[in-house]
């Protein structure tokens, strides 16, 4: 059941955070589009033809409507180019996969085949390396090849080279609309990590223990896509980029981007990714969470963020306890 | 209830007056008056030009007068480098509700509002999603002046659904406009030979092409439509990739950091870059065009093949520069063609001269069921045709094209000397 949180505290929210949910923020705007369309119906849950009653056309399911590929093109609408993802998967997640962490991947089979899914995972380190990690683990070793999209704090627009470098990689800002057109319409495989800055900002001796999954957004998102959600659990991105204190006093200056005392502290351009240290990774995909719920049922919500938290902490202690060593495995 | 009586707001304007043209081909459309406070800047045949501007109390008269049904509003202001703020200010949100004035009100004819908007509604930020839908607004309030003169007239016009119920309101959301006609302040950014970037950001970029423009609010129009709709072509492109296309070079001169001090020495420079392109040339934006692609509207250039065609348009247009006379409103010309009993020849084939002979075959050859009797192929307009008119179009004709043509002759006017002039060519055919 909900733990008394008051479903208010969603939209109070500053807007446009990655903890805002528009959808509930636009209940006016579609309120008035629906006074457009003349009609007093309620909005369509999908949100997407708000008044669309007076076009009488169906609008319900709009992924037909989704555009062609176009060929020619070497991005994506999401600005993902195909070129700049495979020179830096051929190249540095290819030696940080093999060589480097030496990744050890289990459960692959529990990332559906088709349709689209939620993956969730803890989060760790200066400049984590897991999504990385887990995006080309997918890719290597699941039969269908699928690849990744990653959803990231917004904020990474602000910064000049991030801005560019991200998307062509795969990182979508995690706005509840990308997510449910990545996750519903265009059946996409979704990496989120729900402890979001949290993670990175914890110290090596609290190494391995979750953070507050948020508000359950993610939780959100997939109940609204009618996706499962495949929780993953990363051991070794604590030991690649620990992080063993934070100068605060820095801290307004960079904003959201952590400064850290860690071995790959100065985090400019590729420069981190020489201070890893070779710390062995190991990823373990679990079974998919169906969560059988409406969309916006906060009990519900609650109910399953803490047990997708508490299961992915549990194999996360059972992994760490069976690994003999840090660097070997 | 169908649109046959139509006002368009914005005559002079760019969209204003391809619309019209547009609407002059439909022959469901019995009336189209257009206002504005400018001559028209392009040849329209059956419209109506009144020069009123927003003067609440003059279009009031002009719409219970002509017994106006519906009125399209195409004048809006989205790019702010073409007036001064205070201009569009006037413009956008003071003329707005003028006409709203006009045509609301229990007594009034208007059943149908079709307003052309902006996607500079939804803004460009860093928390904005990938694709804005219709239902969503803006995470942060405006803070450009345009902006802020954007979303002030679109309340506006929501306000005027509310109080209006009767009329059915249609609003569609327009993305950055491109084109080989259409001059925008990004048309001007990518004509420079290397194109302004910001340092360290490659935008979203996504256009649409003027015909669809246009297109969309005809569509919109006479499919009765009622709602909000996004305007926009399929695919997003990266800012890179639209340069590519276009075949200039990157400039990344912006830096990051004190962009709008930089922007300020290249509009000294004579470049001009409005606040909200530089928002966009940081965050770019995306529209879902998903709403309107389900009402059976289909767009015929992608943003891809919509820069692929300016990038040829631009190569070409030194070349092709002056070829075109521009066109010029003269009053009494315009009046004499539409009022005059002496023009004889149908408005519709007035642009048609002897030389396009072989137009009039085509049209010949395709339609006019009610003169059947006379044969299948009759010209369109045929029997307004002078003597001389016809024999000069004789010519290009095949022999099947003017035994047709005799027969009809003979059935309805039988002018002898039109009767020679074809059997003189089909003997010249014959024996040739």
């Amino acid at each position: 059941m909900a733990r008394g949180e008051h479903p208010r505290l969603d939209s109070v929210a500053r807007p446009g955070r990655a903890t805002s949910r528009p959808r509930r923020r636009a209940g006016d705007a579609r309120a008035r589009a629906d006074v457009l369309a003349g009609n007093g119906h309620a909005a369509d849950p999908d949100g997407a033809g708000a008044g669309a009653e007076g076009a009488s056309v169906a609008l319900r399911d709009l992924r037909r409507h989704l555009p062609g590929v176009e060929p020619e093109r070497r991005l994506t609408d999401w600005g993902r180019s195909e070129r700049v993802e495979r020179l830096v998967d051929r190249t540095l997640a290819d030696f940080l996969y093999h060589l480097w962490f030496r990744c050890e991947v289990d459960g692959i089979e529990h990332v559906p085949a088709a349709g689209g899914a939620l993956l969730v995972s803890n989060h760790a380190g200066a400049v984590p390396p897991d999504a990385a990690m887990v995006a080309k683990a997918v890719r290597e070793e699941h039969p269908r090849a699928r690849s990744l999209s990653v959803a990231v704090d917004p904020s990474f627009k602000a910064y000049p080279g991030l801005s560019m470098l991200l998307p062509k990689v795969g990182c979508v800002a995690a706005h509840p609309a990308n997510l449910d057109r990545l996750l519903h319409d265009e059946e996409a495989l979704v990496l989120t990590f729900p402890e979001g800055r949290r993670g990175p900002r914890k110290l090596f001796k609290d190494r391995y223990r979750l953070r507050r999954f948020g508000h359950g957004e993610f939780v959100d998102w997939a109940l609204h896509a009618g996706v499962p959600i495949v929780p993953v659990c990363v051991v070794g991105a604590e030991e690649a980029a620990p992080i063993f204190a934070r100068l605060d006093a820095l801290k307004r200056l960079s904003g959201p981007i952590p400064l850290p005392v860690a071995p790959n502290f100065p985090h400019i351009g590729p420069l981190p990714v020489f201070g890893y240290l070779p710390a062995k990774f190991r990823i373990r995909f679990l079974e998919p969470v169906h969560i059988d719920a409406a969309p916006g049922d906060r009990g519900a919500i609650q109910t399953a963020t803490e047990e997708i938290r508490a299961r992915v902490q549990e194999a996360l202690f059972e992994m760490v306890g069976a690994r003999d060593s840090v660097w070997l495995g | 209830m169908p649109s046959k009586r139509v006002l368009v707001t914005g005559l002079s304007s760019y969209w204003g007056g391809r619309l019209a043209q547009a609407l002059e081909a439909s022959e469901e459309i019995e009336t189209i008056i257009g206002v504005d406070s400018e001559d028209p800047t392009r040849e329209l045949e059956r419209t109506e030009f009144v020069r009123v501007g927003t003067q609440h109390s003059l279009l009031r008269r002009i719409v219970e007068a002509a017994e106006i049904d519906t009125v399209v509003d195409t004048r809006l202001i989205v790019d702010s480098v073409v007036a001064s703020a205070g201009r569009t200010h006037e413009n956008n949100v003071i003329g707005t509700m003028n006409i709203l004035a006009a045509c609301g009100g229990p007594d009034s004819s208007v059943r149908r509002l079709v307003f052309k908007s902006s996607a500079h509604y939804y803004g460009s930020s860093q928390d904005d999603p990938a694709f804005f839908t219709e239902a969503m607004e803006r995470p942060h309030p405006p803070r450009t002046p345009l902006e802020k003169d954007i979303v002030e007239a679109e309340a506006t016009v929501v306000d005027f659904a509310e109080k209006n119920p009767e009329v059915s309101v249609s609003m569609l959301r327009f993305a950055n406009v491109l084109g080989p006609d259409v001059i925008t302040s990004h048309r001007a950014l990518f004509e420079l030979p290397a194109v302004p970037m910001i340092l360290g950001f490659d935008p979203r970029y996504q256009f649409v092409h003027e015909d669809d423009v246009v297109a969309a609010l005809a569509h919109i129009l006479l499919d009765d439509l009622p709602g909000v709709f996004n305007v926009a072509a399929d695919g997003v492109l990266a800012l890179t990739e639209v340069i590519d296309l276009l075949g200039k070079r990157l400039a990344p001169v912006l830096p990051p950091w004190g962009t709008g001090l930089a922007a300020t020495a290249l509009r000294r420079l004579g470049i001009e870059v409005s606040p909200e392109m530089l928002e966009q040339l940081r965050f770019g934006r995306g529209l879902d065009n998903r709403r309107l692609k389900a009402t059976g509207f289909e767009y015929r250039y992608t943003t891809r093949e919509t820069a692929i065609g300016l990038g040829e348009h631009m190569r070409l247009a030194p070349i092709m520069r002056g070829a075109a006379e521009p066109y010029r409103y003269e009053r009494e010309v315009e009046e004499f063609l539409r009022r005059s009993p002496n023009v004889r020849t149908h408005p519709r084939w007035r642009g048609a001269t002897n030389g396009d002979a072989t137009v009039l075959a085509a049209a010949a050859l395709a339609e006019d069921p009610e003169t059947e009797v006379a044969g299948p192929a009759p010209v369109a307009g045929y029997d307004d045709l002078a003597a001389d008119e016809i024999a000069a179009l004789l010519e290009s004709l095949e022999p099947e094209g003017l035994t047709t043509l005799r027969e009809h002759e003979h059935a309805t006017l039988a002018r002898p000397e039109v009767l020679s002039a074809i059997e003189e060519a089909l003997g010249r055919a014959g024996g040739g």
